[in-house]
């Protein structure tokens, strides 16, 4: 990962309303980036997964969206972290149907697949950081 | 906003999802629209999500879950307009949309319906208005 930090913005994820705000937020930061279209929609759409998971599953957080500067590429970060029950096993958490809600288990795994690297901290009871970046 | 506006148009629902749905407003929607069809006893439901920007899983399921529910009811759902590159992130997520009709305009939606449904003839109440 890496690179020099050119902007930050941070996004509270704590309520129905702010999962909406997360997608304006990150679809108006990729968009002055001028991402693709695709590429934008996965971004936006990873950007939605896990902010919900932020709220159900991590009792809220907030989001940190940074612009990379990665010798000439520029690339899109974004920060995920809360301290809810932390998850005490990533690599099943990170399997393609896995949940233990009621969702149909793709948000984690799904969105791994729409960003270019993907992170995961978590320390049960201590929290979770998911952090994730696209490249241009 | 906190519902989607449902239209009638004889035996079947239209609906047009124009704003980016939080979780209760797409939730509320199927209630709605559930409701909806076995009030009108409804034979199809055509959802126009042209101007949805993404679907993530969520919506994904919601949809799922209307299509499923309106199957019980004997009714026909089919969505229509998903943008391409909503439909390629969709397949990348992992989300295959089991079970949904989709089609790519709302005319095409609307002759999928006609075509795909059981319409009794004129006298049992579908005269075409909306309410
Ligand atoms: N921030 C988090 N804190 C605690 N647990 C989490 C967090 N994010 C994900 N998990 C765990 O990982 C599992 C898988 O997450 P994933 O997003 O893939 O599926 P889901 O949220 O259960 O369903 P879906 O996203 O498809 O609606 C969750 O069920 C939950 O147990
Ligand atoms: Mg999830």
């Amino acid at each position: 990962m890496a690179g020099t930090v050119l902007k930050t913005e941070a996004v509270p994820v704590r309520s129905d309303a702010d999962v909406v705000m997360v997608r304006q937020r990150v679809r108006a930061w990729v968009n002055e980036m001028q991402f693709s279209l695709v590429d934008q929609t996965k971004i936006v759409t990873a950007a939605s997964e896990l902010a919900r998971n932020t709220l159900e599953h991590g009792k809220g957080g907030k989001l940190d969206i940074s612009m990379l500067q990665n010798g000439y590429r520029k690339g899109i970060q974004l920060v995920f972290s809360d301290d809810g029950p932390g998850i005490p096993d990533v690599r099943l958490a990170l399997t393609d149907g896995y949940t233990t809600g009621s969702g149909m288990g793709l948000g984690l795994s799904g969105s791994k697949r729409l960003m270019n690297e993907f992170y995961i901290q978590t320390e049960v009871n201590r929290g979770t950081t998911v952090s994730c970046i696209r490249w241009k | 906003m906190d519902r989607i506006p449902i239209l009638r148009m004889g035996p079947f629902l239209l609906v047009t999802i124009q704003v980016d749905m939080h979780d209760k407003l797409a939730l509320t929607l199927q209630d709605d629209l559930t409701s909806r069809i076995s009030d009108v006893g409804a034979r199809g439901v055509l959802i126009d999500i042209s101007s949805l920007e993404i679907v993530d899983s969520f919506i994904g399921r919601t949809l799922a879950n209307i299509a499923s529910m309106s199957r019980v009811l004997d009714a026909e759902t089919v969505v229509v307009g998903m943008q391409p590159a909503v439909a390629i992130t969709l397949v990348e997520l992992g989300m295959s949309l089991p079970g949904i009709r989709t089609a790519l305009n709302v005319e095409l939606g609307m002759e999928y319906l006609r075509q795909n449904t059981i319409v009794e003839g004129s006298g049992d109440g579908w005269d075409g208005s909306e309410d």
